[in-house]
């Protein structure tokens, strides 16, 4: 009787014990080229890619149904990147990436129909009904979602200004 | 090579270069003080850390001494009009920065009177409280002179806490043309060492090592006069060698400590202190005088009358050049501009710049001192290694960089690099090694930049995501609480029907 049990009971510990470890040592979480893809992107799911959001246009790109380009914000320097990650060549040259840029309001032109802020992805529009809106350049990714819904062009795209804090010595020429 | 010299080469111990220095005839010509210039233009930053904030307005009158910016955060100094007159704008001004662009800056319309505002000096610093030394500098503004421009009162507050036992002061200039610190100790070794004793007090070090170059003999027996009544100041001579004025070297010559990598001088018990910040130190803690002046080298083949000149801060390096004699020729032959240095200086577009309290120098160099050539490919020589003062492998980190392989340049030490272009200057095949560690330091604070950026948008969004969900949630709550409502004013409706009825 008690050898039964205390057989059983070592038994069930020890087995227990190797699931431990083995869940463990080999788990899988998700798609682990998923996430990394995920850490990658902008993260403002604007959705210019098509995809809901940064994590849907992620899953796309790694199981090969969308191109590393598709995402605006992202620009070329983003396509590189997960093209060398995925391994893949891809073709920059149709990007057109032209650097960074922000949205800026046109205050002349604004007329305070807050249609821009109701898209902004992360808050950075401010202005409330029929008052000029303005754009915080820290928050501003460069979707450009806001552009296409002003009524009246107050919205455009301007590349980011170059600051002091920002400047980087240019890389000398090669021998 | 001598017996000396062999070992030295066995032990690592001969880093550095020996480049001409040309600081003479500049360093044995009087100071002149230059006259306030009717404008003066005084960028908000001045010193490492977070600019400052303006404090006046257009069109206030000011005092000479007067605070026109406040610091602004932990590691920041304020700034004071250098004379009296009227603030006329805060506006954009050309940065001395290499990149040529602007920075915001206050600008002061002189008004000839130079009047001082009301200071508040102490005649025995020695009996103030070491914290109250530290907290006179900050509001001085007092920032490291020798062109790192480090708010100095962080150093000496941070000195005290960190149990600090040894002073380093930077008498060095390792820098070839400059020789204002030089100049600064032939003249007012007495200022300096009672600056010295003021920071020892400040942070309760037990004694203060003065490293003076060996070619600077007249600023060596200045300096060794007037601390011959303090023992706790001593005047160490040390080899003259490109770069014995960077901090790490120093301390290591003068003390045999090593500052660990990742480390801080006070980590191994240590701070350095420019000789010039002495003398800063000694002006804000005894007379109350903020730091509006400084001693400026102007040199270079090009300068018709090299020397030290006196100046406010604020004052364009036009000015500085046009009261120092001007261009040899009206500038014909010049062929760069450099504020600083001419090994860790920065390259200026033009001479409308003005000059900060770390301007150690404005420089004026012909074609014949720039020798500008086309980088030949690498030869493998090894000069670079072995004249590399943090034992890089200047080399081996510039392939990388320019195949972009930035992770690997850190493995062989990018961050330890300091940057003083020792391994561009012996380079035989004039391959700009130092410009492609500049580069891509830059390029490595513009990635960190990047992730920060990242990961704000993406909180960003979702505090965007919580938020439509809790005003959604309090929309429908809202139309539950109405549609309640109504339905109980409806059956009180027809409950009070029924009973009339």
């Amino acid at each position: 009787m008690i050898a039964a049990i205390l057989s059983l009971t070592l038994l069930g510990a020890a087995l227990g014990i190797v699931l431990g470890v083995a869940n463990k040592f080999l788990a899988v979480e998700g798609n682990p080229l998923v996430e990394e893809l995920i850490a990658m992107m902008p993260g403002s799911n604007c959705g210019q890619c098509g995809f809901p959001g940064c994590s849907g246009a992620a899953e796309a790109i790694a199981d090969g149904s969308a191109a590393p380009t598709c995402c605006p914000p992202g620009g070329k320097t983003l396509a590189a990147a997960i093209a060398a990650k995925l391994g893949l060549t891809v073709d920059l040259s149709a990007m057109a990436d032209d650097g960074p840029k922000i949205a800026v309001v046109a205050e002349e032109l604004c007329i305070g129909c807050c249609r821009c802020s109701k898209v902004c992805p992360t808050d950075a529009i401010i202005g409330a009904a029929k008052q000029v809106h303005n754009v915080f350049r820290e928050a501003c990714t460069g979707c450009s979602s806001c552009v296409e819904k002003c009524p009246t062009e107050a919205l455009v795209m301007r590349p980011v200004p170059v600051t002091l804090q920002h400047w980087v010595m240019p890389k000398p020429l090669a021998a | 090579m001598g017996v000396m010299n062999f070992f030295k080469h066995l032990l690592g111990d001969d880093w550095g270069v020996h480049p001409d220095d040309h600081k003479r005839p500049a360093a044995d010509r009087k100071v002149r003080v230059m006259p306030v210039p009717a404008r003066l233009c005084l960028p908000l930053q001045q010193h490492l850390g977070g600019a400052a904030r303006p404090a006046v307005l257009v069109g206030q009158k000011v005092k000479k001494g007067e605070l026109i910016a406040e610091a602004q955060g932990m590691v920041s100094a304020p700034i004071h009009a250098p004379t009296s007159g009227m603030i006329t704008a805060v506006t954009e001004i050309t940065a001395p920065h290499p990149s040529g662009l602007s920075m915001p800056a206050i600008i002061l319309e002189a008004d000839g009177a130079d009047e001082w505002c009301e200071l508040h000096g102490c005649d025995d610093p020695f009996a103030l409280a070491p914290a109250e030394i530290g907290k006179r500098v900050a509001a001085a503004g007092v920032v490291g002179l020798g062109g790192a421009a480090f708010p100095s009162a962080v150093k000496l507050i941070g000195a005290s806490r960190a149990k600090v036992t040894t002073l380093v002061m930077n008498g060095g200039e390792c820098e070839p043309y400059l020789s204002c610190d030089d100049r600064l100790m032939r003249d007012q070794a007495a200022g300096i060492v009672d600056g010295i004793r003021i920071m020892l007090h400040a942070t309760g070090a037990g004694v203060a090592l003065v490293g003076i170059e060996d070619n600077k003999p007249e600023a060596i027996a200045a300096m060794r006069v007037a601390a011959a009544d303090f023992p706790a100041v001593q005047i160490r001579p040390v080899p003259a060698r490109y770069p014995m004025g960077s901090e790490k070297q120093l301390i290591q010559v003068l003390t045999g400590t090593e500052v660990p990598a990742d480390g801080r001088p006070a980590d191994i018990g240590v701070i350095v202190h420019n000789v010039g910040t002495a003398l800063a130190v000694r002006a804000a803690v005894r007379e109350g005088k903020p730091l509006i002046s400084r001693l400026v080298t102007v040199n270079g083949n090009c300068m018709a009358a090299p020397g030290n000149i006196e100046v406010r801060v604020g004052t364009l390096a036009e000015e500085v050049i046009a009261f120092a004699g001007g261009l040899k020729g009206d500038g014909i032959g010049l062929a760069r501009r450099v504020m600083g240095g001419p090994m860790m200086g920065m390259q200026i577009p033009h001479w409308r710049v003005p000059v900060v309290k770390g301007t150690s120098g404005i420089l004026a160099f012909d074609t014949a001192e720039v020798a500008e050539q086309a980088p030949n490919p690498c030869i493998r020589c090894g000069s670079c290694v072995k004249a590399c003062p943090m034992g890089l492998l200047p080399l081996e980190m510039s392939s990388r960089i320019s195949n972009e392989a930035y992770p690997e340049a850190i493995d062989l030490g990018l961050k330890d690099c300091i940057a003083c272009g020792c391994c561009a200057y012996v380079c035989p095949s004039k391959i700009p090694l130092v410009q492609y560690f500049v580069h891509a330091k830059g390029e490595l604070a513009a990635q960190d930049r990047a992730k920060l950026r990242t990961d704000a948008t993406k909180k960003l969004a979702q505090q965007r995501q919580e938020r439509l969900a809790r005003e959604a949630r309090e929309k429908a709550e809202a139309a539950a609480k109405r549609k309640a409502e109504r339905e109980a004013a409806a059956a009180v409706k027809a409950a009070a029907e029924t009973t009339a009825g």
